[in-house]
């Protein structure tokens, strides 16, 4: 109920419909009805039972003080769990049951204190609603010509208007002297690289074995059978130590064997493959997942990420999914041992299409 | 001695010499005295906003912990920690170390856990809260700067969680990182410079942890914190909304004091958001980033999902039908990637600048604290359910692979249903919605005039049956009868003579949002019906 100096007669003249909000505010295209219902103001005080039946305050009391206690009792219990159950001898089990009681325990001691505060605020605290009166938001025309006084003495003491010259100067200054600082960040990437450069690049060479990944141990022919697929680096990648992650984003291939029958090549990359051995990037030409997941029987590679499927009969053209150009083809061969190598690198940049890229 | 000092000890307690050494120093009594009894509107629906910064907070302090523990180092180390599938894994230093956090330091699970699930709910807190906002009318005069300020955090608090999410350097955020570093390289112009710039070279690099980290410990949080204030500080000047009830007014806000009872309920129900997070995180596990093992660019697994905040951005690339990239003046045009962010960016602006549309539409320069029920603004409550509808397709659609797997269906019927759904659901959503709102209207105007149903049916002295109604008292009526709706804008020249074109497309807009309207019941139609029924 509202305890306010205004009485319940002002609230009902001031009723939603804005009747008693400043006139001179545009309404726009508001229909304000001439008869609408008046505001009926604050319906009767409705008493809680902790304030009418003294036992039933009591109860609500020993209830509030009781979870406050349970929160004491909870914060020692959290703090008793953090000694009784160590993470020790590499046991995942330990892990759990320490985050488990650990946690156990901060939660009642937390909740102890947010239910108790919440219940005393309910059913103890005075149950009394307040109307505070809002004033229209903008400043009252006083402090508003005020303000406009200060602009305008500043303005006049200043110069700021009269003096455009040196105004529009400051304005230059200004917008220009955060430049230097945006070009500093340049550094952010190194002064020495050309990124179309090193992404038109893999660590593909002719002559470079295809290994397995991550063992780098090299493949035989003989021993891809068909199909089989399997998860291939460059030779060299598995040992390398500086930039081996960011050669691996580029160079991780695929290679799958097919019935040579189910191949469908063009003239031009038949000789691409060898008795229906085919390498392809790895790296979606979308936006750079691997693609990983091949369907032995329809021959088709998914990306796990965005769903594009590629096609691997037919030089891996999309047939489904937001990826629009085919997985990049690497050109294999087999060296005089019998190992898979490649013929040279991708013939094309490899991964997530990029502007510079044609 | 005298009963003149009798009276000082009682004055000069403990606190009150406190209080007064304080005040003297800072002159705090005047905010005391200013906010302490002002009345705060109390509903449900009010909470959603305090969940959001409540589990800011917790956030706040759960992450401080982390970070005495996080090292945000991408150098490769060998890791030895307790974890033993992964003894001996090579792995970045940031992996490590959160393996540690988890496994190597009592109570540090717990703390990342309800770190990362408190941050699930700060941006599940904030879209539930603008959505109330939205559907209430809560963003109208005076209020439209702090919905582009709330608005502003909501995306602030994905791109904490998205940067948060990134830190651990294992399998599943490294491919979140390659997938925003393909698209940020399908950008026209400026695409693999802005890539090579934020990588500090070729991706993944070894830069790119310890960038998120300044920008997910440092930067977004100082961001946050100062527009927290600033969206805080505009409650107390506008003063709380409140729904319409009797005694209610434009003029006033009802509620209960800050002090005590506001305070006590706001204090305590930051401690149960806070222990409810405890309790998920003790129970339920998040992120076993021990699962996924370290980034590697080859490896994934299938049914990788983003954190859910990200889902919809996720799923708007899904929906991108094949075929979409060309290369013009020996330029490639990524359609598949710049279509999905133009339309996401296009639909975050409509949602930043409704309030000025609407306000543009209707003309009402008036304050409103009065918030709508959703019913009474039927147009705008409908294109709220369009705008809904397309975000939670743009959802689902990040699932669509997981969709397909768990009710046995293709993968390309998924994604062609909700290739068709992100176009029809909206505008399906959208008539559904305003008849729903406006037969809810008819109803309760039936309700005014004629009372509710009562249940008793009697039998009249001619044989028929009817049933009682029961007339409302004017208190339960008053909820019903206090709105107000807008009528279409007369389309009139101006000054000169002319009709303009914003004109033109102000009317037409107004028709689209006020054609079909329910108007309030007034008192004279009341009277009249009480006529009709009585004879």
């Amino acid at each position: 109920m509202a305890q306010d100096d205004h009485s319940g007669s002002e609230i009902a003249a001031a009723d939603s419909s804005h009747a008693a909000n400043v006139p001179a505010v545009k309404t726009g295209t508001a229909l304000i009805p001439t008869d609408a219902f008046e505001n009926p103001g604050f319906p009767p005080h409705r008493p809680r039972v902790t304030d009418e039946d003294p036992a039933k305050e009591k109860r609500a009391q020993r209830t509030v003080y009781t979870l406050f206690y349970l929160s004491i009792l909870g914060s020692v219990w959290a703090i008793a769990a953090y000694m009784l159950f160590p993470m020790e001898g590499n046991n995942v089990g330990d892990v759990r049951l320490n985050n488990m009681f650990v946690g156990l325990g901060a939660t009642l001691a937390l909740l102890g204190i947010g239910f108790g505060a919440v219940h005393w605020a309910k059913s103890l605290m005075a149950d009394v609603e307040l109307a505070d009166e809002r004033h229209p938001i903008g400043g009252n025309p006083v402090a508003r010509e005020g303000a406009i006084q200060v602009f305008q003495d500043a303005d006049r003491e200043s110069g700021f208007s009269r003096r455009s010259v040196i105004r529009n100067s400051l304005i230059g200054a200004l917008l220009v002297f955060p430049l230097p600082a945006v070009v500093l960040f340049r550094g952010l990437a190194p002064q020495d690289e050309n990124p179309v450069e090193l992404l038109s690049h893999t660590m593909w060479k002719q002559g470079t074995r295809l290994t397995l990944d991550p063992s780098g141990v090299p493949i035989k022919a003989s021993d891809v059978t068909i199909g089989s697929a399997f998860h291939v680096i460059p030779e060299g990648l598995a040992e390398m130590h500086h930039g081996r992650l960011e050669e691996k984003a580029k160079a991780a291939v695929l290679l799958m064997r097919l019935n040579p029958e189910e191949l469908n090549e063009t003239e031009e990359r038949a000789s691409w493959s060898y008795d229906g051995i085919v390498a392809y990037s790895k790296i979606c030409t979308h936006v750079g997942c691997p693609v990983a997941l091949y369907e032995q029987h329809t021959h088709h590679l998914l990306c796990p990420c965005h769903q594009s499927q590629f096609d691997v009969a037919n030089h891996c053209e999309v047939i489904f999914g937001p990826a629009a150009r085919p997985l990049p083809q690497l050109p294999i061969a087999v060296d005089d041992e019998g190992y898979l190598v490649a013929q040279s690198d991708f013939t094309e940049p490899v991964g997530p299409s990029f502007w510079e890229r044609n | 001695m005298s009963t003149a000092t009798t009276q000082a000890p009682q004055r000069r307690s403990v606190t009150g010499a406190a209080s007064n050494y304080i005040d003297q120093r800072t002159s705090l009594s005047t905010f005391v005295h200013a906010l302490g009894r002002k009345a705060f509107p109390d509903h449900w629906s009010f909470l959603l906003g305090e969940i959001a910064l409540f589990s800011f907070v917790v956030i706040l302090i759960t992450g401080t912990f982390l970070t005495f523990f996080f090292q945000a180092s991408m150098a490769e180390v060998e890791y030895e920690g307790s974890y033993v599938p992964l003894k001996g894994v090579e792995m970045s230093v940031a992996m490590a170390s959160t393996l540690d956090i988890s496994f190597d330091i009592r109570g540090g699970l717990f703390v990342r856990q309800m770190h990362h699930w408190a941050a699930l709910l700060f941006v599940a807190a904030i879209g539930l809260h603008m959505l109330r906002v939205f559907f209430t009318g809560a963003f109208r005069k005076p209020r439209e700067l702090n919905w582009v300020i709330g608005f502003v955090m909501f995306i602030l608090a994905m791109g904490e969680g998205f940067t948060g999410y990134s830190l651990p350097d294992d399998l599943l955020s490294g491919n979140g990182l390659r997938i925003i570093d393909g698209m940020i390289k399908g950008f026209p112009l400026i695409g693999t410079w802005t890539s090579f710039l934020l990588f500090g070279g070729e991706f993944p690099g070894t830069a790119i942890v310890g960038r998120l980290y300044t920008l997910h410990i440092l930067i977004l949080p100082v961001i946050l914190l100062a527009l927290i204030a600033i969206h805080l500080l505009f409650v107390v000047v506008h003063k709380h909304t409140h729904y319409a009830a009797p005694g209610r007014t434009q003029q006033n806000a009802v509620g209960p004091p800050i002090l005590p009872v506001y305070a006590a309920k706001a204090g305590g129900f930051f401690f149960i958001v806070f222990g409810v997070l405890a309790l998920i995180a003790s129970l339920f596990t998040i992120n076993p980033i021990w699962n996924y093992g370290p980034y590697d660019p080859s490896p994934v697994s299938a049914g990788t999902q983003p954190d859910w905040y990200i889902g919809f951005a996720d799923g708007a690339l899904r929906l991108v039908p094949p075929g979409w990239e060309f290369v013009l003046f020996e330029r490639t045009w990524s359609l598949n990637i710049l279509v999905p962010v133009v339309v996401l960016g296009l639909f975050i602006l409509t949602v930043l600048i409704y309030p000025f549309i609407e306000a543009w539409v209707t003309g009402d320069k008036r304050e409103h604290h009065i918030a709508d029920r959703p019913r009474n603004a039927p147009t705008r409550t409908a294109i709220g359910a369009a705008g809904v509808t397309f975000y939670a397709v743009l959802w689902a659609a990040a699932s669509s692979d997981l969709i397909a797997t768990h009710f046995m269906l293709t993968m390309e019927g998924v994604i062609h249903t909700l290739q068709a759904l992100l176009i029809l659901g909206p505008i399906v959503a959208y008539f559904v919605t305003k008849r729903v709102c406006i037969a809810l209207q008819k109803k309760d105007r039936e309700i005014v005039l004629h009372g509710y149903e009562s249940g008793r049916i009697v039998k009249l002295p001619g044989g028929e049956f009817i049933e009682v109604h029961q007339p409302l008292d004017e208190y339960e009526r008053w909820r019903l009868v206090s709105y107000e709706s807008y009528q279409p804008l007369m389309l009139r020249p101006n000054d000169r003579g002319k009709i303009t074109v914003g004109q033109r497309l102000r009317a037409g807009m107004s028709r689209w949002f006020f054609e079909d309207r329910i108007t309030p019941v007034t008192k004279g139609e009341l009277e009249a019906s009480h006529h009709t029924s009585h004879h």
